[in-house]
């Protein structure tokens, strides 16, 4: 199958098809992300994860449609004020999802797996509701359209660049908060030993829902840099939330790194198997595999070593 | 009887149970509704199959598995292979390229029945692969897993990935499958038109038949030592190792048993329905499935059987009539029957109705389908 190209258009087939790896690695990053915070950290299930990215792309879509309308000026970097926007708005949903619905659930995990799924029933067909169930797509100011030319065989697309950029700042912006802020140390305590916590002085409670809030505005940033590379229909989140969930037990519940180095394997994996085979069968046979070594090694890549 | 009565196959309100369902299943609805409408109950009893094995598995042994549509789609397919080589013959097919193969092969450009095909022209084998295929399958997992001791949640976010990559393998190959259309035209169960009402009301009562040695098997394994493993098991499960049990081939057995009910349900859907899809064996049924258990009462095996004949009952009507409500109502079905009910209707009738029948008779059968807590408190 390489006999027909050329040395220098094998390369450039590489690159692009490693290049297309990285987005879709930034993609698994900041979906996995949030969860690896709810459920590596507060050992939550939240199948809901994926319609509070969708409501971090709706909440973009509607502000880059105020921009458009009332301040066209600003409308190139709309996209930053969407961002926060989002950030704020799942994270408020997401609190107040803990505060009614997963408080009660943190000694039945199974429970809050079934909860949580209704819960992203109902979020579906309210979207559907309001936004119709079409999929909406989102303006992008000019300057992410287009591509980088490399080489005269390269070429890069600038909103995968914005996307690559956006996973690393915020996996930076988590590794920080979770290992160097006081409240990352008080959710891993809790996570080490809830009683203790509780006895030395921590609020649980409250650092339970700030936990839940973060995790979920993660995911709505998330939702909104994916209006970037792809348009947001009512049952997109669905879509993501087994690939989510998968990314973050292979690498090892509780581990940020763990996530980032599986959703980098995983990511990898498939792209380069879909330059061989058909996108499905690519698909497969990644899932196939990630299940085969969760099977061997069903901690996962990083385990966190913990007695329980 | 010199036993306790807690060992027999049924208490007096079991019993009473089994048979007011019974007579639900084998009378009432026959006679009061039209065939269409008894085909359709009949379709909704293909679930309570799955719901039962649910039962087992979830309520009694703690392992929730999220991908018992997979078990389910494996049976119906089977199934559907052997009727549609039936319907499949050289006449039925002569205006196709390759007459004598399945219509969808011969639309994706394959030119002989796949290897694996083959053996499905045999109604035996058939039979024995409806059970066999998913009941090895499940064993293959079960082993993986429960030798490892992965448990509660990891179970079932795998068994959730394995739906999921069965999906897109079933839709990414339609040429030997389908795709998402799924095997459909089943016209013929050796030489038996089973499109025709007489057909449709005979192989509702063989469903209901069938669903009734699954709900037996359920009972009997559920009141023999077996059972009370599975219970103590899913309560303190070092325990019940430390006292020197495998607790892996409990757990690897009752998975079996559990997808070998998902897989006759299956069975009887594709016979009683006509056609098999990929939409009965994703993520999305699969999840559907754990909330007819959970409706009915996770530990309550005639629960189940409600359960899975209501909410499809309502997702038949609301859908109907308005479709936007429903998803709204199944989401919250969810979260109340977690929140609010976490033993379903079976928890409601033990809690809130049977004392008032008690009441109302003056004599005290012990409650219906209480079974688990109350008998272990007994004992």
């Amino acid at each position: 199958m390489f006999s027909d190209y050329s040395m220098g258009e094998l390369g450039a087939i590489f690159a692009m098809q490693g290049f297309a790896g990285l987005i879709l690695f930034s993609v698994f990053v900041l979906m996995a992300l949030g969860l690896a915070i709810i459920f590596g950290q507060m050992g939550v299930i939240n199948m809901a994860h994926g319609e509070f990215m969708i409501l971090g792309a709706y909440v973009t879509y509607l502000t880059s449609n105020v921009f458009a309308d009332f301040l066209p000026a600003l409308f190139s970097i709309y996209f930053f004020v969407a961002m926060i926007l989002a950030f704020i708005a799942s994270g408020l949903l997401g609190m107040f999802v803990e505060w009614a619905m997963i408080r009660h659930l943190y000694k039945r995990p199974l429970d809050t797996l079934l909860a949580t799924w209704g819960l992203s029933l109902i979020l579906q067909q309210v979207y559907r509701s309001v936004f119709g169930a079409r999929e909406v797509g989102v303006t992008i100011p000019d300057w992410i359209m287009g591509s980088l030319p490399m080489t005269d065989m390269i070429e890069i697309p600038i909103n995968g660049i914005f996307v690559m950029v956006l996973a690393v700042s915020i996996s930076i912006a988590l590794y920080i908060l979770m290992y160097k802020s006081g409240w990352g140390r008080q959710v891993r305590a809790i996570n080490q030993n809830r009683i203790m916590a509780d006895a030395v002085g921590i609020n649980t409670a409250w650092t339970d829902r700030m936990t839940f809030g973060i995790g979920c505005g993660v995911a709505g940033v998330a939702g909104s840099a994916f209006t970037m590379i792809g348009s947001t229909g009512p049952t997109a989140g669905q879509l993501y939330i087994v690939d989510t969930f998968l990314v973050v037990v292979f690498g090892g519940a509780g581990s940020l790194l763990g996530t980032i180095a599986s959703a980098f394997s995983i990511s990898q994996a498939q792209s380069i198997l879909e330059f061989f085979l058909s996108g499905s069968m690519a698909k497969v046979l990644t899932l196939l595999t990630v299940v085969g070594i969760l099977m061997l090694r069903p901690q996962g890549l990083f385990a966190l070593k913990l007695r329980k | 009887m010199t036993t306790a009565p807690s060992n027999r196959l049924f208490t007096k309100s079991e019993a009473i149970g089994f048979v007011i369902l019974a007579v639900i299943v084998f009378a009432i609805l026959p006679l009061a509704l039209d065939t269409f409408r008894l085909n359709l109950f009949g379709k909704y009893l293909t679930y309570a199959f799955v719901a039962v094995g649910l039962v087992l598995c979830w309520g009694a042994g703690g392992i929730l598995s999220l991908g018992q549509g997979v078990f389910f789609g494996l049976g119906g397919y089977c199934m559907a292979m052997y009727l549609k080589l039936e319907a499949s013959t050289p006449e039925n097919t002569s205006i196709q390229s390759t007459p004598g193969i399945p219509d969808f092969m011969d639309w994706n450009q394959l030119t002989a029945l796949p290897w694996w095909w083959e053996p499905f022209h045999s109604f035996s084998f058939t039979l024995f692969a409806v059970i066999a295929v998913p009941v090895v399958f499940s064993f293959i997992i079960g082993v993986a897993m429960f030798r490892r001791r992965v448990g509660g949640v990891y179970f079932a976010i795998i068994t959730q990935a394995v739906a999921a990559i069965l999906t897109i393998l079933i839709i990414g190959q339609q040429g030997f499958t389908g795709g998402v259309n799924g095997i459909t035209d089943l016209r013929t169960l050796k030489g038996w038109d089973i499109r025709t009402d007489s057909a449709k009301e005979i192989l509702y009562f063989v469903n209901g038949i069938m669903l009734f040695a699954c709900l037996l098997t359920a009972q009997f394994i559920r009141k023999s030592k077996l059972g009370r493993l599975l219970i103590a098991m899913r309560d303190q499960e070092d325990r019940v190792r430390f006292s020197g049990y495998d607790v892996a081939n409990f757990k690897i057995f009752v998975f079996c048993i559990g997808a070998a009910f998902a897989a006759i349900g299956g069975a009887m859907f594709t016979l009683q329905v006509g056609f098999m899809s990929p939409s009965f064996v994703g993520i999305v049924p699969s999840i559907e499935m754990v909330i007819f258990c959970a409706v009915g009462g996770r530990l309550s095996i005639l629960g189940a059987v409600y359960g899975a004949l209501l909410v499809n009952w309502a997702k038949t009507t609301f859908s109907e009539s308005f479709p936007e409500l429903w998803l709204l109502g199944l989401g919250a079905l969810f979260i109340a029957v977690v929140m609010a009910f976490p033993d379903g209707l079976a928890g409601v009738y033990t809690d809130k109705i049977a004392p008032r029948i008690r009441k109302l008779l003056k004599r005290g059968p012990p409650a219906l389908p209480a079974a688990n807590a109350q008998e272990t408190a007994a004992e």
